[in-house]
């Protein structure tokens, strides 16, 4: 299993201070302070409802959070929109997928490249000198280092509504790293998979987390508590808009409090393992 | 002569071949390909003698001496090759283990054979190494070459092949002619390979050859089909299967064609599609997989499509009926042949990889003759091989223009084969192994005077092809006292798409019977269709339409069988059989004794009245985790 702790650093990459987010006068985020330190897997945890996915909405873009501060490595992006927070290094998957079903991995992949490509339509259609180097540069960072780590190779070229749901979530992820990120947020990425299909996306997230190659600070939302305690160098327990706790998992499953807002799911956490 | 001119003598063995072959092609041609990272990368034979030098020398100095044994496993690759060309370099000897071999085997294995050295591929096998090394006192070195996964992993005995290869350049600036002088000191009658059997029966045996076996073996098939260094091959048969043995190294090496190694094991159908390779060899799983997956899209297309193939089979199968009869091919069958081949076969081949195929042989196993006229049919000049491991791979080809469906054709030059009195097939050939590594009993039974038993009954028909029959041991006694094979059975039963393996009783019976396994993804489409639910395979064997459905195909089969082997009953097992269970070896045959007593209820239940079976077993999955199954199985008779 992971070397907990063994590659995070004490500088931070993300912080949120007192972020308040409302619906209408229902308080989907009260005053939530967060601080990921580079190179750690911080996982976010809840009930159905806490604002998880609120939170990483707030984070890449999505939402806009009526109070509070939001900064990546030191820098304020409250007024970043999605794309210029992606341009940062800050890249997401989604817990519904969500990619073009009517093309090919290849394509989905490619797309999350784009970002980074820098010719413009005219220069393109040539395919000469700079244009030529950054499509093949691409290429090699698609074919080399994405589909190679997600063990891909045999679907690439084929589209993506006609996979199983679990290679699709494997595609996500694979367009969010097309990005090249410092920051990955993952949005239930297990959330659907049978057994075989968990333990190879917790590889993966490791593998992305801990090679050299990588070293992608990751925030993970998710409810499968036997991964999220195993791999998670720090867990952030959320419940209705507010923190409950926040520290390595040894401490977060021995606090009352998470025992309290969990009832019941204790035993979710000792049958996965 | 095979083709290349080189001769083969006592004195020579695979690595001095392999040195002459690399300083005649040099950097002027390409040794391998492998696709990677979606581009297929050409290695010369430079690069290949390269490879296999430095990593020859970099075992060598971690300590590999003459007779060590090198055992390896992973999926085909070049790296594969090398380690094994490196192993017999330097005077050892390989021992290959399936890729999907569990943890029991694997120790079983490199705990027999003594091996010193394992080379595994990647985390997986490396993982599969680490577990055994305790429990084998011999193993000193793990070397493996995917570095994903690996950063947590610093134990002493592991070292990388790019490590490896680094110790070797530096031996070699050392000694500069230390790698020449020790294949130079290699002779025919050395033994290269262990090779474990799989058997059918009992604890896999290590099968001794020595380097004249597998050279002699290339030789005599090169001779009959010959093969040239501008031919491709594409290697993606386990190289612990001795027909991948046989393609890559002992024919490989003396013609000098170019092997190809898919990506990933899962892409390999469409990268043989890429290379269109001249030669093929598969056991016949691979055949029946080509032709499921035809009649499957033959159901899906469209209908002028369905139209065309029909057309196209139709002419296909009367043209080769009258090649198969040796009657002339009349004008107008040429023609239509010649359309047919225009409008449907010519496609057809390209998307199975077949368009530029000279030879494809297949063996290993029985293949029905359902399947052999189909490829006919198509166009391919598909030959039956016999032999075994024990005879470095095969004694026995069809000639181009003497195909017998129901034969496995003449003997190698070279080879003698006969029939004993009780009806055994025995053959004598210079590639006949040495003996059973530490098995001194098993040895004495299978080689009297040079002779191999082979423990397959048969008889030579009257064209002086041999025909086999079945296992001794598995022949059947009808209730008419005549003998039967089950296996001919099976493999007309797998003709159909929707069977996936099946499994015929009957010895010494009122009657004959059939445990049927559904081929899931096949008939999963099928309910689909009919808008039949199901969850999982268990739920989909046991559904009435799916029994009609097998009842079926049973009746298709049953059509030219005399009434005493008739099937009677049947039923769908609720999983497919599989090596991880021991139900099958690991090149796909049935190990009978084990799954009669494996299933002894389902056998009773066949010959009692009873209509319902009530099962409580256990099933293993790849990883190694079991549950256990309780479930009820219905017998369906037919035709009473």
């Amino acid at each position: 299993m992971a070397q907990v702790g063994g590659l995070r650093t004490n500088d931070t990459i993300l912080k949120l201070e007192d972020v308040h987010m409302y619906f209408g006068k229902v308080a989907a985020l009260a005053g939530v302070s967060l601080e990921v330190k580079q190179g750690e897997i911080h996982s976010i945890i809840g009930p159905n409802g806490a604002g998880k996915t609120v939170m990483m909405n707030c984070i890449n873009g999505l939402y806009r959070p009526q109070k509070g501060g939001i900064y990546f490595k030191g820098q304020s992006i409250n007024d970043l929109r999605p794309h210029q927070r992606a341009r940062l290094g800050i890249s997401r998957t989604f817990q519904k997928i969500e990619l073009f079903g009517g093309m090919t991995v290849l394509d989905n992949i490619r797309l999350g490249r784009h970002v980074h490509l820098k010719s413009g339509i005219v220069s393109g259609s040539i395919y000469v000198g700079k244009t030529r180097h950054e499509e093949l540069e691409a290429r090699r960072f698609i074919e080399e280092e994405i589909i190679d780590l997600l063990e891909i190779e045999s679907i690439r070229n084929k589209t993506v509504h006609m996979l199983p749901y679990g290679l699709q979530k494997r595609v996500e992820l694979g367009r969010a790293l097309a990005l090249n990120p410092e920051l990955l947020l993952l949005d239930e990425p297990l959330a659907g998979l049978n057994l075989e299909e968990v333990e190879d996306m917790a590889r993966f997230i490791l593998d992305i987390n801990e090679e050299d190659r990588w070293r992608v600070t990751c925030i993970l939302v998710e409810h499968d508590m036997g991964v999220v305690m195993d791999i998670s160098n720090s867990v952030f327990v959320l419940n209705f808009g507010n923190m409950i706790t926040d520290g390595p998992p040894e401490e977060v499953q021995k606090n009352p409090d998470v025992i309290k807002a969990y009832l019941g799911e204790e035993e979710l956490y000792s049958t996965r393992r | 002569m095979n083709g290349s001119g080189i001769k083969i003598t006592k004195d020579l063995t695979i690595p001095k071949l392999f040195v002459s072959q690399c300083k005649r092609y040099g950097r002027k041609k390409v040794a391998m390909r492998e696709k990677e990272f979606g581009i297929w990368r050409p290695l010369t034979w430079k690069d290949y003698y390269d490879n296999v030098k430095y990593l020859s020398l970099g075992m060598v100095s971690l300590g590999l001496r003459k007779g060590d044994k090198v055992a390896m496993i992973g999926d085909n690759r070049p790296e594969g090759l090398w380690a094994e060309m490196a192993a017999l370099c330097a005077g050892g000897i390989g021992v290959w283990l399936f890729q999907d071999c569990m943890m029991d085997e694997v120790k079983y294995i490199i705990d027999h054979s003594d091996s010193k050295f394992f080379v595994g591929e990647t985390q997986e096998e490396v993982d599969k190494a680490l577990s055994i090394k305790g429990d084998c006192p011999d193993l000193e070195w793990i070397i493996w070459d995917d570095p994903k996964g690996m950063r947590n992993y610093h134990q002493d005995c592991l070292i990388s092949i790019e490590k490896t290869q680094e110790l070797g350049k530096e031996l070699d600036r050392k000694e500069p002619d230390l790698f020449e002088k020790m294949v130079n000191k290699g002779h025919g009658d050395d033994i290269c390979l262990l090779f474990y059997t799989s058997g059918t029966t009992s604890l896999p045996k290590g099968a001794l050859l020595t380097h004249w076996n597998m050279l002699t073996m290339g030789q005599n098939l090169m001779s009959v089909d010959p093969c040239y260094d501008t031919d491709d091959f594409v290697s993606y048969l386990p190289f612990a299967w001795i027909g991948e043995q046989m393609m890559s190294i002992s024919c490989g090496l003396q013609i000098g064609y170019t092997i190809n190694f898919p990506e990933e094991p899962e892409t390999a159908q469409d990268n043989i599609r890429e290379i269109g390779p001249h030669v093929m060899f598969a056991p016949p799983r691979l055949y029946e997989g080509m032709t499921r997956s035809v009649q499957v899209k033959r159901m899906d297309s469209s209908w002028i499509k369905r139209k065309i193939y029909e057309f196209g089979t139709k002419v296909g199968y009367k043209v080769a009926n009258l090649r198969f009869e040796k009657k002339p091919v009349l004008l107008h069958w040429k023609f239509l042949g010649w359309v047919a081949y225009v409008v449907m076969q010519k496609k057809l081949k390209d998307h199975l990889g077949m368009s530029r195929l000279r030879h494809a042989y297949t063996g290993g196993a029985a293949m029905g003759p359902d399947h052999f006229r189909f490829f006919h049919a198509l166009g391919v000049n598909l030959k039956q091989i016999y032999g075994q491991t024990e005879i470095a791979g095969i004694s026995i080809v069809h000639r181009d223009g003497d195909v017998k469906f129901d034969t496995v054709g003449t003997p190698l030059p070279g080879t003698e084969v006969r029939i004993t009195e009780a009806g055994e097939i025995i053959s004598k050939s210079p590639s006949v192994f040495k003996g059973y590594y530490k098995n001194d009993e098993e040895t004495r039974k299978s080689l009297v005077d040079g002779w191999l038993y082979s423990g397959d009954r048969g008889f030579i028909d009257e064209d002086g092809h041999l025909v086999v029959f079945d296992r001794s041991k598995d022949v059947m006694t009808l209730n008419d006292g005549r003998p039967f094979s089950p296996q001919y059975l099976e493999t007309r039963l797998k003709f159909s798409p929707f069977v996936k393996e099946a499994w015929v009783i009957g010895d010494k019976r009122d009657y004959v019977v059939a445990v049927m396994c559904v081929d899931y993804s096949v008939v999963g489409k099928w309910a689909d269709d009919k808008k039949i639910n199901y969850t999982s395979y268990h739920e989909l064997s046991q559904k009435p339409e799916v029994y009609d459905l097998v009842q079926k195909q049973i009746e298709e089969a049953n059509k030219d069988l005399p009434g005493p082997a008739k099937i009677r009953r049947f039923v769908n097992l609720y999983k497919v059989f599989d090596a991880d269970d021991e139900e099958l070896t690991r090149t796909s045959k049935l190990r009978r004794t084990f799954v009669e007593n494996r299933y002894k209820d389902i056998v009773d239940a066949f010959y009692r009245d009873t209509e319902v079976i009530h099962m409580d077993t256990t099933i293993t999955y790849e990883d190694g985790r079991e549950q256990r199954i309780k479930t009820d199985l219905r017998i369906q008779r037919i035709g009473e």
